[in-house]
């Protein structure tokens, strides 16, 4: 392959933009955030930069390490529930019909279309008390006549509560879970089952020892595009949680608006931006050590 | 719900208008010309916050295009302004807000002059604590914090915050606001303390109780109270009048009540930020809402308690005493208006608020 030495003045032409983008849209806002974290406000819109680290000790005390422990596990189960109904689709996508296969991919991002913020509204009127879900089960409730038996339907407190805020986040980051699966499978080399299967191992032996070592890297960018941006979401908790729902999201979009504590939101959402720095090293490591797992 | 986006870089509409002024100030306009402002006003407010047709009606008497923005809250707006105005002539603050702007020299004074209409305001609006002399805002619709309930589901009158922060009466079906600032303020003016108190003490006695209280909490509603109990989602909660009564013309089963115990009493005001583009037609713009009959249009259409008293006075019987909109005076004798804390009480109460949350 060319060097990109051969033709420097190309290759820069090329990479400006890109830079340029990155460099002032990405680079330099965080910059200044992370700059703030080590600040101290000096009246309602003036912060200096003094370099303290009282923002981070400040973060350090329980109750931020609670919202932050609690947003772990609810983005931890959303990634493993994401995991568990991509696979198959993925999956199933994969072994369609080719003409069926666009078109079932383009079912997966059709959601992307629409903004985020309007499917989790239309979420609410899914789950809600005389929500969609409720609607449909009183009307089985009814048609089967449990009515006579058991008196009137209840219907299912579906919404502010955990319950919602994962059934939220699993529908709003399955794409991300099914993409790069889907990549990997399609890359999967199908002679490999065969073979298996030819020597004899069961259809769950041929899954678990050759199926999915070999989509461990779908599996693995799966996980990580998923589980991140859960980590940090406000929007999903703060409409379709309840009373408990505040996640680590919420409390430093809080600090940027009604707390107006930028160096604190700022470090808050540095620690965040630490800690998956260190979960991407730690799999990095031990990627590196097993060996030949490309991600 | 909003997301929030910093504003360190120049922003792009200042970087395009600011450049194209200088553009067509260069080529195309005599220098005179430059002294009188183009026909435009940029209008930042809340939703659903002002006349049917009053935009067209100041378009039509002015020749001058109003474009309105939204936002859904004052933190929001606060935000937006904080690195610099982005191309705003005229806000909609809440009176804590005008106050924290005036103290970080957000805001513009307004020239009185320029507001002959200024005459229409009620006399009690005519000053404020907060903004002393009116130098910096003009009133623009008031009202009250209080408890919107469905009727068929709460046997009895509802009149105390008791049923909100104390009591499981609406266990499961109630919700309170999203917001440290209110809730907690609500809950120490319950407990017999100042809305705006910054003793630490009686900020921790709030925030117990409403840990305690959080058992019978469904959900801290960010600014849609109102939908949930219109939708049947909850029984009671906590909302600003204005948005209770708007439900209340479609269902006749939900009321609101103003607490015993008083209440939060806010004062949303016009304001011109600074670095406004268009102060002279800001100016006309506060004139002409202030004017009565367009005073009575916003009014008729958005439900609030005016600060217009001329436009007051054009408003049929049936807005002038609704006890819902305007409260009888010796509730209104125990309410406070919110006041700017201070940069420290707001960060005391966040603290306590997500303590409240994470519990």
């Amino acid at each position: 392959m060319e060097s990109w030495k051969d033709n420097p003045r190309v290759f820069w032409i090329l990479a400006l933009p890109g830079t340029f983008w990155l460099l002032c849209f990405f680079l330099l806002p965080l910059g200044i955030i992370w700059l703030m974290s080590f600040g101290e406000k000096t009246s309602i819109t003036d912060v200096a930069i003094t370099g303290t680290l009282a923002n981070y000790l400040r973060a350090f005390d329980p109750v931020y390490l609670q919202i932050l422990w609690k947003s772990i596990w609810v983005s931890g189960l959303a990634t493993a529930l994401c995991l568990l109904v991509a696979y198959p689709v993925a999956f199933a996508i994969c072994f369609a019909p080719a003409r069926w296969k666009p078109l079932l991919l383009l079912l997966v991002i059709l959601p992307f279309w629409i903004n985020l913020l309007i499917r989790t509204y239309a979420l609410i009127a899914v789950f809600r008390t005389n929500g969609f879900v409720n609607y449909g089960l009183a009307f089985v409730y009814d048609l089967v006549g449990l009515s006579a038996l058991l008196g009137p339907f209840q219907p299912l407190q579906l919404l502010y509560n955990d319950f919602a805020v994962i059934a939220g986040l699993v529908y709003v980051y399955m794409p991300f879970m099914v993409l790069p699966l889907y990549a990997t499978i399609e890359r999967l080399d199908r002679s490999y089952l065969e073979a298996s299967l030819d020597l004899g191992a069961s259809q769950s032996r041929t899954f678990l020892s050759v199926t999915l070592p070999l989509t461990m890297p779908g599996v693995v960018s799966g996980i990580i595009l998923v589980f991140i941006p859960c980590l940090g979401s406000f929007l999903t908790p703060d409409l379709l949680g309840g009373a408990n729902a505040v996640m680590i999201g919420n409390v430093i979009e809080r600090q940027f608006k009604a707390a107006n504590d930028w160096p604190f939101g700022g470090a808050l959402s540095f620690l965040l931006m630490y800690a998956t720095f260190f979960a991407l090293a730690a799999r990095s490591a031990l990627a590196g050590r097993k060996s030949g797992m490309e991600l | 719900m909003s997301s929030f986006r910093p504003r360190f870089l120049p922003n792009r509409r200042h970087i395009l208008g600011g450049g194209a002024s200088a553009l067509v100030g260069l080529t195309f306009l005599p220098r005179f010309a430059m002294s009188e402002e183009e026909k435009k006003l940029n209008f930042y407010n809340w939703d659903t916050y002002i006349g049917e047709t009053t935009l067209a009606d100041f378009n039509k008497a002015t020749g001058i295009e109003v474009k309105m923005d939204l936002y859904a809250d004052n933190d929001e707006l606060f935000a937006k302004l904080k690195e610099g105005n982005p191309g705003y002539d005229v806000i909609v603050p809440t009176n804590d807000y005008v106050e924290r702007m005036i103290k970080a020299g957000m805001l513009v004074p307004i020239d009185h002059a320029k507001i002959p209409n200024m005459s229409n305001i009620d006399k009690k609006f005519q000053d404020a604590a907060f903004d002393p002399g009116r130098k910096h805002s003009i009133p623009y619709m008031w009202g009250t914090l209080g408890i919107g309930y469905r009727k068929s589901k709460s046997d009895g009158v509802i009149d105390s915050w008791k049923v909100l922060l104390d009591s499981d009466k609406f266990a499961g079906k109630l919700s309170l606001l999203g917001d440290a600032q209110n809730v907690i303020g609500c809950t120490l003016k319950y407990l017999g303390h100042s809305f705006n108190t910054t003793d630490p003490a009686q900020i921790k006695e709030a925030e117990e109780l409403l840990i305690k209280q959080k058992k019978n909490v469904k959900v801290f509603a960010d600014d849609n109270g109102q939908d949930l109990l219109a939708s049947g989602e909850v029984d009671a909660c906590m909302e600003w009048n204005g948005d209770i009564i708007q439900v209340m013309k479609e269902d006749k089963d939900l009321a609101y009540a103003v607490p015993t115990e008083g209440t939060l009493l806010w004062q949303d005001c016009v304001c011109i930020p600074k670095g406004a583009p268009h102060p002279e037609n800001a100016h006309m713009f506060l004139n002409f809402i202030l004017d009565a009959e367009n005073g009575k249009n916003i009014a008729d259409t958005i439900q609030y308690a005016t600060a217009n008293a001329a436009a007051k006075a054009l408003m049929g019987k049936e807005y002038q005493d609704n006890p819902a909109i305007f409260p009888p005076e010796e509730i209104i004798a125990k309410c406070e208006p919110g006041i700017y804390v201070g940069e420290e009480a707001i960060k005391i109460r966040d603290e306590a608020w997500t303590r409240i949350q994470a519990a």
